[in-house]
């Protein structure tokens, strides 16, 4: 467990200076230790688990989108679950749940039973929609399609800048978006 | 959307860097307190006599008292605004402040004065110094929202509050140059009750838009 925890902050570290492929991995690793933590939290309050794949997506986000607020000195572990409690606590409710989150569910790094690697989620897709056009393609251009950045930038005739800005205000204003969803 | 996908688009995303909250807090701020400055030199201004002011201690005594709350106060919404932090070994900061205060009243206490406690206590000017502050420190209140919104507070209306006390301290220290009461008596009876006004205006605020 502290191994993990160890691992965690190494790659974040990595990440930050610029390593993207190591916050590729890190992103990978967490998953299944936020999906469980997310199925916890949701069994408690009485609500499906099947939407935990969502929780799961707003944490990624938001811990994407705060990255600047972890302190590369302090370990990952316990910025990350704090990111994931916060979350959990907003789905809950949104939903008009009381919310009991217990402090536990996002303190363990054991990760869910191996889940398929094609878990799917809704509520980014619905939201998806309502973006301005430019980013949307932008957006799914690389994530759905899995067109890298250059060749996203040939296709719609733009620099790689301009790709990179519409990437991220993308994700900037989903996330926006999916608060008030 | 896949969480695979997901996960892809976010490391595309690595390369963007976010400025740090401090950053952002301070060019927030900056771009705001032109509007209270103006307000303030339009409506109150400096009192006349502040060249003789400055010799007196306790005139001198106020700045460091509303400094001292806007300070602690950037330094605690500063260490809130990581989602992980907590007020605990940070709280004391803003009892120093209250601690310069009570050291200003022991301070003017052991002096002769020439006027009553209750008349240094009410003063002549609880009425502005109430609705001064409050209102100076509206556009300063947006400025440490906007920063403080670019950190991840857990608790959104306790980092609004703190943003409420930085505003407030920012605002004081541009009354305390107008306010021709210096006795430490006033100042720890009015300015705390407009400061508690924008504490609370902060924390209602900051519950709906600190969020992340």
């Amino acid at each position: 467990m502290r191994e993990s925890e160890d691992e965690w902050t190494g790659l974040m570290r990595l990440a930050i200076s610029g390593d993207s492929a190591a916050y590729h991995r890190l992103l990978k690793a967490v998953t299944p230790v936020l999906r469980a933590g997310a199925r916890r939290g949701l069994a408690r309050a009485g609500q499906p688990v099947d939407q935990s794949e969502d929780v799961v997506q707003d944490i990624l986000l938001a811990v994407h989108l705060k990255r600047h607020t972890w302190d590369a000195n302090a370990p990952f572990a316990p910025w990350l679950f704090a990111i994931a409690r916060n979350k959990l606590i907003d789905t809950l409710r949104r939903r008009g749940r009381r919310v009991f989150v217990n402090v536990d569910d996002f303190a363990e790094t054991i990760p869910d039973e191996p889940a398929a690697e094609t878990v799917s989620a809704n509520e980014i897709a619905s939201v998806l929609q309502t973006l301005p056009q430019r980013q949307r393609e932008v957006l799914q251009s690389i994530s759905v399609e899995s067109v890298s950045i250059k060749d996203t930038a040939a296709k719609f005739a733009m620099s790689e800048g301009a790709v990179r800005v519409a990437l991220h205000r993308a994700l900037a204003s989903l996330t926006a978006k999916l608060r008030e969803h | 959307m896949e969480t695979e996908q997901l996960i892809r688009t976010l490391a595309a995303d690595n390369p963007h860097r976010a400025r740090p909250v401090g950053f952002v807090l301070a060019l927030a701020l900056l771009a705001t307190a032109p509007f209270s400055i103006v307000a303030f030199a339009m409506a109150l201004g400096v009192r006349p006599d502040v060249m003789t002011a400055m010799h007196n201690p306790f005139f001198d005594l106020k700045f460091v008292i509303t400094l001292a709350l806007a300070i602690s106060a950037i330094a605690v919404g500063l260490h809130l605004s990581r989602p992980e932090a907590s007020l605990k070994g940070w709280g004391w900061l803003l009892l120093i402040p209250a601690g310069i205060v009570a050291a200003g009243i022991a301070g003017e206490m052991m002096m002769p004065q020439r006027l009553p406690m209750m008349t240094r206590l009410i003063g002549n000017n609880s009425r502005v110094c109430m609705t001064a502050i409050p209102l100076l420190s509206l556009p300063l209140l947006a400025g440490a929202l906007v920063g403080l919104r670019h950190g991840a507070p857990a608790r959104p209306a306790l980092a609004g509050a703190l943003a409420g006390l930085i505003s407030a301290g920012l605002a004081a220290t541009l009354y305390a140059s107008h306010c021709t009461d210096d006795s430490p008596l006033f100042v720890a009876t009015w300015y705390p009750i407009a400061t508690a006004m924008v504490t609370a205006a902060g924390a209602l605020i900051g519950a709906r838009v600190l969020r992340f």
